[in-house]
């Protein structure tokens, strides 16, 4: 048995990301995420022995078809939601022996075609949900508004999130809207609204990519080329089905709570240990919340929290380094595999742009899904 | 009801669990489980109850009355089929369940967290009413 904390990340790769990628389909530019994923980190498809890969929104068959495809005989398989939660399961079966090394990857391309509709993987299906008109942005607006008459928190306060967000991409050359900005709080206010209290700019982009992890023991690892980033602790938690029930702010404000909590507890650290903050991005308000779940401060605290710079490179929090999925790249499934790639090369030390100085801890969260990462 | 567009907008996919729930719609009733066990209100539909899992569900009819939870003003819509701004809201019903809606027939004023709310029909469909609702004057 291989102890605990040991399962680590050897490669981490991102395709090019772009609003559209002419010729590119889910399953090629996935294939080409774990190509470049596997080179990042010295190794063949011949090692590859686990798999948790995801073309498009294929959840059902994702795997069980790409490791068919890609020749390999046989594989374990792995069904959390790509990013943290999949590292962390992944993570469990190398220790626990039940495979020695794993790909974890997502890709798309050519399934957000009609421009007139929101993001087909942003509309419900769900009888209570659906006829109401209802998608994601509104989704996390009904439990933005309620915070901010909770708490008596102002649109500035949530909108200075975006803006801290969206110039981190803005100085990062692989982001899809490189250069787009400076943007102030106002630039973020100025811009059209979507689902009130979020603007466009309070809201993540759509568009193509695909990203790749490579996971194996630490014994591997160590022969191999790059800086090793071990997977010190993970856990995932869910209050029930997305796109299913009213998502109010108590059924849906502490998420990921309990996840972090086992996570800390796991890699034997403390909140204050952690240098590098690979949030999910999809709206602005969600920073505010991910720091209050995750008890870096007091409920109803977070917009004074992440104020005044706390949350910028250079800051104590730095958040989301890339971009995130506001302005680096959001890909249906694939921008999850972003966050764990971005603080796997914040780690490294190799970070394209926004390079936190001596980072040696990262968290990344997205939704109830956490995972702790340590370079060695 | 069509956009311009011609869209329609999307229907319930009515199960058998959720007939009654629809049919009451039709019939301008909004219908919801109690359960015979605790006396428990149960939505959205499900096969026992979420607080004692009693399998014995009846359907009895809501008082229709609430208030306001949460509400987004949607300024993008899902499709083409829905006509900008609409409001979706969260309403709680005085039996102590909570549902998705839309807000209907409400001043941008009178829309606020906390405000009294009633269940109102609405036709969206040849064979399908919704049960939307509206803010209740002071």
């Amino acid at each position: 048995m291989i102890s605990p904390g040991t399962a680590t990340i050897v490669g981490a790769f991102n395709t090019k990301q772009a609003r559209v990628l002419p010729g590119e389909t889910s399953y090629t530019i996935t294939l080409a995420a774990i190509q470049g994923a596997l080179a990042d980190a010295g190794l063949g498809l011949g090692d590859v022995d686990g798999l948790n890969v995801l073309p498009g929104p294929d959840y059902r068959h994702g795997s069980n078809a790409f490791g068919y495809a890609l020749g390999i005989p046989t594989f374990w398989i792995g069904t959390a939601a790509p990013g943290p939660a999949s590292v962390a399961e992944a993570a469990l079966a190398i220790e626990s022996g039940m495979c020695t090394t794993v790909v974890i990857a997502s890709g798309q391309a050519q399934v957000h075609t009609d421009k007139d509709s929101v993001a087909p993987w942003t509309r419900p299906e769900n009888e209570f949900v659906e006829c109401w008109g209802l998608m994601t942005p509104a989704e996390f607006a009904l439990s933005a508004r309620e915070y901010m008459h909770r708490f008596s928190v102002t649109q500035e306060q949530i909108s200075y999130v975006a803006s801290v967000i969206r110039n981190n991409g803005h100085r990062n050359p692989e982001a899809v809207y490189h250069g787009r900005g400076p943007f102030t709080t106002e630039d973020i206010l100025a811009s059209r609204m979507i689902a009130d209290p979020y603007h466009l700019l309070d809201c993540c982009t759509t568009g193509e990519g695909g990203s790749a992890l490579v996971l194996t023991s630490a014994e591997r690892a160590r022969d191999l080329p790059n800086r090793n980033v071990r997977v010190l602790g993970g856990a995932w938690d869910s209050w029930g089905p997305t796109y299913t029930h009213p998502p109010t702010y108590d059924r849906t404000a502490m998420w990921g709570r309990k996840a972090a909590d086992a996570a800390f507890a796991r890699a034997g650290l403390d909140r204050a240990d952690i240098d590098v903050y690979e949030l999910y991005d999809n709206f602005s308000w969600e920073i505010i919340r991910y720091f209050e779940a995750l008890r870096y401060c007091g409920v109803g605290e977070g917009a004074d929290f992440v104020a005044g710079g706390a949350i910028e490179v250079g800051g104590r929090y730095p958040v989301v380094t890339d971009g995130g999925t506001m302005s680096h790249s959001h890909t249906g499934e694939s921008q999850r595999i972003q966050r764990v790639v971005q603080a796997v090369r914040q780690l490294r030390g190799t970070s394209a742009a926004n390079q936190v100085a001596d980072a040696e801890t990262a968290i990344v969260a997205q939704i109830g899904d956490v995972v702790l990462l340590g370079a060695d | 009801m069509e956009s311009a567009g011609g869209l329609t907008r999307p229907v319930p996919q009515v199960s058998a669990l959720t007939r009654p729930f629809w049919e009451g719609c039709r019939r301008g009733v909004l219908l919801v489980q109690r359960c015979c066990s605790c006396s428990g209100h149960v939505f959205a539909p499900q096969d026992f109850c979420r607080s004692c899992q009693s399998p014995d569900l009846e359907w009895v009819e809501s008082s229709g009355e609430g208030e306001l939870v949460t509400y987004t003003t949607i300024w993008r819509p899902q499709t083409p089929a829905f006509e900008v701004p609409y409001v979706v809201a969260v309403v709680a019903l005085t039996e102590g369940y909570e549902m998705l809606t839309n807000l209907v027939d409400a001043e941008p004023g009178e829309i606020r967290v906390g405000a009294k709310v009633q269940v109102v029909f609405r036709d969206v469909a040849p064979d399908v009413t919704l049960p939307c609702f509206t803010v209740v004057s002071a």
